[in-house]
């Protein structure tokens, strides 16, 4: 399949999101537009209907283009440090969701690669990660930030750390299995070299774990920012995508809702698609097949 | 201090028999698989340990970490509130959304199935919905459906559709062309062939989805209640005793969420066993 072939459906299947959205929200909107007509007394038709259900000030479901007009506003229009830019709160978000990242992989590589070379821990602690991660993890955000600010730690590092405890599960998983990869007959072969533990580790295990790392962390960066996302909600700090959230829920600000969605939806398209180009770029200097691995 | 020395000389105990236990050779299968049960409950034993001595030894204020014997109280006295929650959160917000969703999603799967077309428009779209933190679409489903559970598996029904829509369609796609034309040979209509030879193919690629959605299920369902709520569930208890510094209850509350978790995930994999014992990842588990 071409990326060529794909154009069209995807186009279609987009313009019909789009198509369907406009008539949710004029039949969303429209209860309370005919409520204030009939207030009003004002005559009505049906075409006056879609124009002002479209351009509410606090919409139940705002077309896309209102969204689109208060991201251009809050993104181009307004100063970077402003504490009214998107792009101020997307910042205060990604750097969050890079630290917890950063940090999650780390602690993932390392516990992979203690499981895969002790026993010990492979039996007693492969089971508990496993287990820890269908505990609701983010349920408990509210307590890790609220403890960490006890002990006078607060600001990114609380966020980066649900981050990091969401995002080293799958590289763990994703690392055990790819320092696991390589067949028995390679590692007979290093072996017959007398290779040493060590030169065994970086010659063979490393470099073929590497297509299941990046798999892992296409998944780890996207759930580190939603950890990073909900870490913001409940203290009420004052920045961030999530507090953005929070506080458009608070006022009804539903067009500030919608806003700070898209600039999630798009941050996290980014950082996965970031991922993937040092994923191509590394798997063709390494001189995997490109398509075959992942 | 002494206290603290205990519980480490727990650990290091229980290190030890487990080191002896691993690097046993046993023939017998019925052992070998008490061992991989013992094994993990020792170094979760010794973790507990070490954390009530270390919060005891250390006399860690309780509004920090409160030690697990105290957590284990607090469970103990307030069964019932802890059952409300626990109804209100779990079988009534996340277990319908998770029914509901996965439901539809396979359903619009199975549909999406039979036209090319929209599954080259669907699927690219579904793969990147999965990787968006839907999760914030949580406000906007509270104002929608109001404070009660149903804006919670709203919430729910969202973050599982997806998931499950994208397996079920890879998963209808894993049958062999040799099967296929078998099933053809012996002119079997549209419907036979799902349900005797794609739906069970694509079963592992199913049950992927529903344990992928048991956990997104119950972190959808009390992120949720963060938005608003009626004075009932884990997710309003967590973040209101958490502001009455009333920890050891937050732990509890934390503790029914990860068994109702495990548990959850738990009977999908035995479900799964069941269904998929054909699977090549099952039957190496049942002879090794």
């Amino acid at each position: 399949m071409t990326a060529r072939s794909n154009i069209l459906p995807l186009l279609t299947v987009i313009a019909a999101i789009i198509v369907f959205w406009y008539a949710a929200a004029v039949w969303m909107n429209s209860p309370w537009q005919i409520d204030r007509y009939k207030k009003a007394s004002v005559d009505w038709s049906f075409s006056q209907l879609v124009s002002d259900t479209l351009n509410q000030e606090r919409p139940v479901l705002p077309g896309a283009h209102q969204v689109a007009v208060e991201i251009w506003k809050t993104t181009v229009q307004k100063k970077i440090t402003s504490k009214r830019s998107l792009v101020f709160h997307t910042w205060v978000t990604l750097s969050a969701t890079i630290l917890g990242f950063v940090f999650g992989t780390i602690l993932g590589i390392f516990l992979a690669v203690l499981i895969v070379h002790n026993r010990a821990v492979d039996k007693s602690m492969m089971p508990w990660v496993i287990a820890s991660q269908t505990i609701p993890i983010l349920a408990i955000a509210p307590m890790i930030i609220v403890v960490l600010n006890a002990v006078d730690i607060s600001g990114l590092l609380p966020k980066a750390f649900i981050s990091a405890y969401l995002s080293f599960f799958p590289v763990v998983v994703g690392m055990v299995k790819g320092l696991r990869s390589p067949a028995i007959s390679q590692m007979d072969l290093m072996r017959t070299y007398n290779a040493s533990n060590s030169q065994l580790f970086w010659k063979l295990r490393w470099p073929s774990s590497m297509p299941y790392l990046f798999t892992s962390l296409k998944v780890a960066v996207a759930i580190s920012l939603v950890g990073a996302i909900v870490g913001e909600l409940p203290t009420g700090v004052a920045a961030g995508l999530g507090a953005r959230l929070l506080a458009g829920s608070y006022f009804g600000q539903t067009i500030q809702i919608w806003s700070a969605l898209f600039a999630a939806a798009a941050l996290a398209a980014t950082l996965v698609m970031l991922v993937s180009v040092i994923d191509r770029i590394v798997m063709k200097r390494m001189g995997f097949v490109s398509g075959k691995a992942s | 201090m002494k206290i603290f020395l205990t519980a480490i000389a727990f650990w290091l105990v229980a290190w030890a028999i487990n080191e002896w236990l691993v690097r046993r050779k046993i023939r017998s299968v019925l052992i070998s698989q008490m061992r991989n049960v013992i094994v993990p409950v020792l170094f979760g034993a010794a973790l507990l340990a070490l954390w009530e001595g270390a919060t005891r030894g250390f006399n860690v204020p309780t509004i920090l970490l409160p030690p697990p014997s105290m957590i284990w109280e607090r469970i103990i006295t307030s069964t019932h509130i802890l059952w409300a929650d626990f109804r209100q959160t779990f079988m009534k917000a996340a277990l319908i959304g998770f029914v509901l969703g996965c439901g539809s999603g396979f359903l619009i799967a199975i549909a999406v199935d039979r036209s090319p077309f929209l599954q080259r428009g669907l699927l690219p779209i579904g793969n990147f919905v999965s990787a968006l933190p839907i999760i914030g679409v949580a406000p906007i489903m509270v104002m929608w459906f109001g404070f009660d559970w149903p804006s919670k598996a709203a919430v729910v029904i969202v973050m599982t559709f997806f998931p499950m829509l994208v397996n079920t369609v890879s998963g209808l796609a894993a049958s062999g062309s040799m099967e296929l034309d078998l099933m053809r040979t012996y002119a079997s209509s549209y419907w036979q062939t799902l349900f005797k030879l794609r739906l069970p193919a694509a079963a592992p690629f199913i049950f992927n989805a529903l344990k992928i959605n048991s956990t997104l299920a119950m972190i959808g369902a009390i992120v949720a209640e963060f938005f608003g709520t009626p004075i009932v569930g884990m997710g309003f208890r967590i973040s209101t005793e958490m502001g009455r510094m009333n920890v050891d209850m937050v732990w509890a509350e934390i503790a029914v969420a990860a068994l109702a978790g495990s548990v959850f995930y738990g009977v999908i994999v035995l479900i799964e066993r069941a269904v998929t014992f054909w699977h090549p990842s099952v039957r190496n588990r049942a002879t090794a």
